[in-house]
């Protein structure tokens, strides 16, 4: 069981009845659970829009669109059924809030889905999650099932005229199938290879019909945004970033584990105070703000507020809120060389860019860091991710280019002394060569 | 669907899971979609994906073994090669490298005198280094089979392994 | 759809709403390049090759997936769109092995090409490439990974164009890679248009993997010897120890009637020419009654002395020939007048696939009525009653196939089969095998019994449909396809495909060789102008079709019987001793189950060595260049004029050839065989026509465009390559009474070849006979 942490500062609206036992749908309904679903079939549609626009709740899955705009998207008529599809594919290296959500409190996901259901007029539901939570399946499988016999889905919902289904689904592992089309391609028992853009999901989705996808994050955010009004659940945030977010802490930090903090929450107190600092006193090397896929801040960079905007200007990315902590012992050559190495393994293959991209970078990489480096190595792994970014099938390849580029560029000085024979300050270790499956 | 009487009959599956396929591919609007979670339960009951399950899973759908196969070699979690009773997948990504997740690695390399994606003589275990598993902040983590353990060091790691072999043993 | 105006390169162009920027600008002469865009298939999106900058957009866009827009403005060309595609080329060349000296691909490889074009000539990679090992997938397709640039265009030809979704790709990442769906093998219908379709050298060909380089080939374009359908097939050719050798055939500058398709005889079976049993010399049977090679002096010699002796002394009728399905319309239409000027016999017949008469004389008065295959691609609404294209008509196939992918045409079909075309199909009706003219008649509203629910459901849609093309296999014959034309012709602007087996079967049957019909339809008993055209010896009565022909000579009713390229014993199933009392003369490339009861056997040149005209069963008339050569072989067109001079007969009103020039028979003799023929194509290609030779098929040519109606065409697109449709058919119906028309036996007797098969010339086919043989291997296994 992952530790459940806590500290003062936390604003507990996501994260609320994490650890209260509400997985149980008594216990759920005890601690307000099925409130705002209840509401939203009595006021219909458009209020919950007005009232997630109001709310300012932007996506948690990495980009950060606005919520409410995303379902006014929606065509109110289409000929083909709507759907709404929940992503809980988490698996961009640093993050683990989702993980969280189904283990702890599963019927907020249920209950977010019915809205967003009512929300854009669709009948049916689906909670993907990645292949390794089999355990969180179990956990999301009963309380869908709890659900419907509570008359919380299938036919005629709470006693409306509504009709709501939810089907939980599992991946097999692949990152790539988190990025929305892909995910959809995998739900219709596909490869997960991206689709072409436009049509956006909005119009044609899934089994080709409007489609709304969401973080589960989100989702599960959605119930409190309703109970709070969107008003409220905007103002704890910071301008354009309503509300909270779980922010992962993890890495060189004295207590890693996953806060709820206030949107635009400074990055150096989460650090220092949240976090409890860096690891046995040592000093802070780099932070990757959202996940792997968001370039690296230097220490001298973290005094922002941690929103989509501040982050952006700073110039990495809010992400998906997985703030990975890296301390002086760090070797980035070889921290460079794991996160390509990620994004090698989980590039789909469909775009040239993207394929060969990942595999000359980690190719050159893994040589680079076990010490045959040639001069223009260092260029020419610059010069690869910047060839790759803005120019691959998905956003797979700029998540892959994005953070390379920032390790080039902020430890350039760091690649010149593997190049001259300096030891690796971090423990080296040589990382073995995948075997290509 | 008048095809389920005889596939019944004919499935090498366990009658529950059979069972279980006849109703996942009624949940979707298209058959097709229970594909994945069919061939990764179809590997949990039997360990890997076999060419036999490949087929009956295909006609099931009404596919062809050539879709489903391009599909199951996509997913990294699919194989078509048996593993260990129990596949310890170790995450070294970025969370879990910072605290030692490489290290843990290299310790169940040793302790278990396999490589990755290698099975031990005794079928007992394998072992796989895999990319995060979502379990960062309680790094580093490794999960056997579909079991998360975390916060995890060599000692530890050597009790949860011990604890597996017992567990195999009875 | 509406035009928009858009800005490329500062240049303004309009397009047609919906199109996408990657075909405007191409067709506006701004070259995009793409590795993954294949118009007529999904878009994909994968290579990134076409990008260019659209104005307000943040990131380049490609333009293989973006449709045009009003007052959009493109760049196409700038730096950074240049260092973009170089980047590409960079990354796709990384892990390519570069093996291009030994790449069959090397020369027209669209990867060099494009690596020449847009620079990715240096390269910073130090790192070893992937590699694996080169893969035999069946007897025609090699597979190596290493080469492959993953554009999925041989996936999706196959998926979406072939319908056979025999290839797919598996793994993800770099490792991904396109595999067979047999795990190590295909189990397809080895058309070939996977490897055909990849831009590199990662798919190659059985046939021709490490034969040659592409520059040491020359390039003949001409027209597939095997189906009815009559695709063209541009064949590589290289010079061997005793000619011209073909060593490949496709189509890929997509000239001609079927594009770039071809199927697996038209990719593969060209290797009968090369057989070991191919004969070159002339046989005559000799006193202990044993075939030995002679010269061609004798061997015609005699030949045409016995000919003129049975002619002088027991008459014409005692004669019977039967021609071919594969010779051109000049051979075919030469062969029936020497019958009738020269032999003085109306026992002129050929193995007929198709009932072309009962077509024609149903279809007598009406203009514009026949589809040709082209239509088969665009009309809206098909009928199919009856036949297999996918089997039988592979380039039919694949035109419904994309109709429906592109137009959403509708198909209906009637078989009593379940064929896989149904696949398309907006509607399938099944029906028993001996039901075809009840179920004509039904549709047509002639039968008054009910002929189900189903039945009624498809007659009343397709009274909805105007438009509609009605194609219908040899199932339908006599009167039934009377009824089924009577029907189409009530319904508004319907047209009509009949559908035969092979490659000139229909300009068999329009060049007359029919006991009782004229080139054209013509009645024998009315033959108008051919009466002074075939001259005195030219009998009133019709005479003996093909089984009466082989009948009289069981009975020794037949004295002689000439036989041109068809081998009647082993398709009627002759008993070998039927045929001893008739002198026998059989014009071959084998020894085959005919030849071997031959008297004279004389070696002759296939399709692919000769010139001249094909129509095929859609009425397309193309031009056959000559491509191969083979020595020791003459052309059928060339014996049989040589024949006809033995025989004393006056060669010029029997080929109306060099009108008031010099001409010079010795032009095709010995080493210089076909000089003629390779004469004639060149001055075609120039669209000169002196005809100074005998041989020249352009003679004969000229008086099929006078005699025979229905054959209008242009003399300048026919010789540029281009099909031209035509219909022979009788116009002046008024006048043409056929006697008894119920008493007429049609005697159709379907090939029923399949895709692996062609009739006595597929069995001298050593790759499609492999092909066949590795898939029966296949369902041996299989059944086990
Ligand atoms: C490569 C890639 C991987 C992604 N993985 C995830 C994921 O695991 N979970 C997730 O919620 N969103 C992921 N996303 C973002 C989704 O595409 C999508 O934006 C998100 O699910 C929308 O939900 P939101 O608006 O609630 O954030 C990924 C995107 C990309 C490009
Ligand atoms: S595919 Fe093209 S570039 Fe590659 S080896 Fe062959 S010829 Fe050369
Ligand atoms: S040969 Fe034809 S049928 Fe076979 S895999 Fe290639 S495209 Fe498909
Ligand atoms: S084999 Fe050829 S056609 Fe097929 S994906 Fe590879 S390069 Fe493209
Ligand atoms: S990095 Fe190891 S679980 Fe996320
Ligand atoms: S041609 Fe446009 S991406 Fe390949």
């Amino acid at each position: 069981m992952p530790t459940l942490v806590s500290h003062p500062e936390e604003v507990k609206i996501v994260s609320s009845r994490f650890g209260k036992g509400a997985t149980d749908i008594e216990r759920y309904l005890e601690l307000d659970g099925y409130q705002a679903a209840r509401t939203a079939v009595e006021k219909g549609a458009d209020w919950i829009i007005t009232e997630m626009k109001a709310s300012g709740l932007r996506g948690r899955g990495g980009a950060g669109f606005p919520t409410g705009m995303k379902w006014s998207f929606v065509p109110k008529q289409s000929e083909k059924p709507k759907y709404v599809l929940v992503n809980g594919d988490e698996s961009e290296p640093g993050t683990c809030k989702d993980h969280l959500i189904f283990l702890h409190d599963p019927h907020t996901v249920i209950e977010g889905t019915i809205i967003a259901g009512l929300a854009i007029g669709a009948k049916m539901g689906f909670i993907y999650l990645r292949g390794e939570y089999r355990y969180l399946l179990t956990i999301m499988e009963k309380a869908i099932a709890d659900a419907y016999a509570k008359g919380f889905l299938g036919k005629g919902i709470f006693g409306s005229q509504v009709n709501f289904d939810i089907v939980s689904h599992t991946g097999a592992g692949a990152y790539e199938v988190g990025e929305e089309s892909a995910l959809m391609e995998s739900l219709e028992g596909k490869r997960g290879i991206p689709r072409i853009k436009p049509p956006f999901p909005a119009v044609v989705g899934l089994y080709g019909g409007p489609t709304v996808i969401n973080n589960a994050e989100t989702i599960a955010t959605v119930p409190h945004v309703l109970r709070m009004g969107g008003e409220a659940y905007a103002k704890i945030g910071s301008e354009r970033n309503g509300g909270t977010r779980l922010f992962c802490l993890s890495g060189h930090i004295e207590r890693p584990g996953v806060y709820e903090l206030p949107m635009g929450y400074n990055l150096k107190k989460m650090i220092y105070e949240i976090g409890g600092g860096i690891r046995g006193g040592r000093q802070l090397k780099a932070v990757v703000p959202g996940g792997s896929s968001t370039p690296v801040l230097l220490p001298n960079e973290i005094d922002i507020g941690m929103d989509f905007d501040q982050v952006g200007k700073a110039g990495s990315m809010l992400g998906s809120g997985g703030v990975v902590v890296l301390d002086e012992t760090v070797c980035m050559v070889e921290f460079a060389l794991r996160t390509i190495k990620f994004y090698q393994h989980e590039s789909c293959g469909w775009c040239i860019p993207c394929r060969e991209g990942t595999d000359w970078l980690k190719k050159t990489l893994t040589r680079f860091h076990a010490g045959a480096g040639v001069a223009k190595d260092i260029d020419n792994i610059r010069y690869l991710a910047e060839n790759m970014l803005g120019r691959t099938f998905c956003p797979l390849g700029d998540a892959a280019a994005m953070p390379t580029i920032a390790f080039v560029k902020k430890f350039r000085q760091e690649f010149e002394d593997h190049l001259n024979g300096k030891p690796c300050a971090y423990a080296k270790q040589t990382i073995q060569e995948p075997v290509l499956v | 669907m008048t095809t389920e009487a005889p596939m019944e009959a004919q499935t090498i599956f366990s009658p529950e899971l059979a069972a279980r396929f006849d109703k996942l591919v009624t949940l979707y609007p298209v058959r097709r979609s229970a594909l994945i979670p069919m061939l990764l339960y179809a590997q949990d009951e039997q360990g890997y994906v076999t060419d036999a399950a490949i087929r009956e899973i295909a006609q099931r759908i009404g596919i062809t073994p050539l879709d489903v196969r391009n599909v199951l070699s996509y997913y990294s979690l699919l194989r078509t090669k048996p593993v260990g009773k129990y596949h310890v997948q170790v995450c070294t990504n970025i969370s879990c490298m910072l605290r030692g997740g490489q290290k843990l690695f290299e310790h169940c390399k040793q302790r278990l005198g396999v490589g990755h994606k290698e099975t031990t003589p005794d079928g007992i275990f394998s072992l796989e280094e895999v990319e995060c598993i979502g379990a960062c902040s309680w790094a580093p983590a490794v999960q056997v089979n579909y079991d998360f353990h975390d916060n995890l060091t060599a000692d530890a790691m050597d009790a949860v392994l011990d604890q597996y072999r017992k567990q195999a043993e009875k | 759809m509406a035009d928009v105006t858009l800005t490329v390169d500062g240049k303004k162009i309009t397009a047609p709403a919906g199109t996408l920027l990657i075909d405007a600008c191409r067709k506006a002469g701004i070259e995009i390049p793409a590795f993954c865009y294949y118009p007529g298939l999904s878009l994909q999106a994968a290579c990134r090759m076409c990008v260019v900058r659209i104005e307000k957009i943040p990131k380049l866009q490609t333009a293989c997936t973006t449709p045009v827009a009003e007052g959009m403005i493109v760049a196409t060309d700038t730096d950074e769109i240049k260092q973009s595609r170089k980047a590409m080329l960079q990354l796709v060349l990384a892990n390519h092995p570069l093996d291009c000296p030994v790449c069959d691909a090397g020369g027209e490889c669209e990867l060099q090409d494009m690596t020449f074009k847009y620079g990715a000539a240096d390269s910073n990679f130090v790192d070893v490439k992937n590699h694996r090992e080169e893969q035999q997938w069946s007897p025609v397709v090699y597979f190596d990974r290493p080469r492959c640039i993953l554009c999925y265009r041989c996936v999706r030809v196959c998926g979406e164009g072939m319908d056979v979704w025999a290839l797919g790709v598996q793994n993800r990442g770099v490792s991904s890679v396109i595999a067979p769906n047999g795990g190590d093998h295909l189990d397809c219908e080895e058309c070939g248009m996977c490897i055909d379709i990849c831009p590199v050298g990662a798919l190659t060909s059985g046939t021709y993997r490490y034969k040659t380089r592409p520059w040491e080939m020359t390039h003949v374009g001409t027209i597939c010897t095997h189906c009815g359908d009559g695709c063209k097939t541009t064949l590589g050719m290289r010079s061997s120890g005793d000619g011209m050798e073909i060593i490949r055939g496709d189509n890929r500058d997509k000239s001609g009637i079927n594009g770039d398709f071809l199927c697996v005889k038209g990719r593969y079976a060209f290797d009968f020419a090369n057989h070991k049993d191919r004969l070159t010399q002339p046989l005559l049977r000799n006193a202990e009654g044993k075939l030995t090679p002679t010269s061609w002096e004798d061997a015609l010699a005699f030949a045409a002395q016995r000919l003129r002796k049975i002619r002088d002394t027991r008459g014409g009728e005692q004669i019977g020939i039967i021609g071919s399905n594969r010779t051109t319309n000049e051979e075919s239409y030469l062969l029936q007048k020497f019958a009738r000027s020269v032999l003085g016999t109306n026992n002129i017949d050929h193995h007929r696939t198709a009932d072309y008469v009962s077509f024609a004389k149903a279809l007598a008065g009406q203009e514009q009525r026949a589809a040709s295959l082209r239509e088969t691609e665009t009309a809206p609404a098909i009928l199919l009653i009856g036949n297999d294209p996918t089997e039988q008509h592979p380039m039919l196939a694949w035109n419904l196939r994309a109709n429906v992918r592109h137009n959403r045409a509708r198909i209906y079909i009637v078989n009593h089969q379940e064929i896989k075309l149904r696949r398309q199909a907006t509607s399938f009706l099944k029906i028993s095998a001996d039901t075809y003219s009840t179920c004509t008649r039904f549709l047509a509203g002639e039968e008054n019994s009910a002929f189900g629910a189903e039945a009624t459901a498809l007659r009343e849609a397709l009274s909805k449909e105007p438009n509609l093309l009605i194609v219908f296999g040899a199932e339908l014959h006599g009167s039934a396809i009377e009824s089924l034309v009577r029907y189409g012709l009530s319904l508004p602007d319907t047209k009509f495909a009949c559908l035969g087996d092979y490659v000139n079967s229909r300009g068999a049957a329009d060049m007359g060789m029919y006991p009782d019909m004229l080139p054209g339809y013509v009645p024998v008993q009315q033959p108008g102008a051919f009466a002074t055209e075939y001259g005195e010896r030219f009998p009133a009565a019709p005479g003996l079709d093909l089984p009466s022909m082989l009948d009289a000579a069981a009975r020794g009713n037949l004295a002689a019987l000439y036989v041109v390229g068809s081998n009647p014993v082993h398709r009627y199933g002759v008993a070998a001793a039927s045929l001893k009392n008739t002198f026998l003369i059989v014009q071959d490339m084998f020894l085959t189950e005919t030849a071997l009861l031959a008297d004279v056997v004389l070696p002759i040149a296939n399709l692919y060595e000769k010139a001249g005209t094909v129509t095929n069963t859609y009425g397309d008339l193309q031009f056959v260049k000559k491509a191969a050569d083979r020595s020791g072989v003459r052309t059928d067109l060339e014996l049989i004029v040589r024949l006809a001079d033995k025989m004393g007969a006056d060669v010029h009103s029997l080929v109306p050839f060099g009108q008031g020039t010099r001409a010079d028979m010795g032009q095709s003799r010995g080493a210089q065989s076909g000089e003629a023929d390779r004469h004639a194509v060149w001055l075609a290609a120039q669209n000169l026509e002196p005809k100074l030779s005998p041989f020249d098929p352009s003679a004969l040519l000229d008086e099929i465009q006078r005699l025979v109606p229905g054959y209008h065409f242009s003399r300048l697109e026919l010789f540029s390559g281009n099909d031209q449709h035509v219909q022979a058919t009788a116009h002046n119906t008024g006048l043409v009474q056929i006697v008894n028309p119920a008493e007429r036996r049609d005697g159709v007797l379907p090939s029923e070849d399949t895709l692996f098969t062609s009739g006595t010339l597929g069995h001298y086919s050593g790759k499609l006979t492999e092909i066949h043989d590795s898939r029966n291997k296949e369902i041996l296994v299989a059944a086990d």
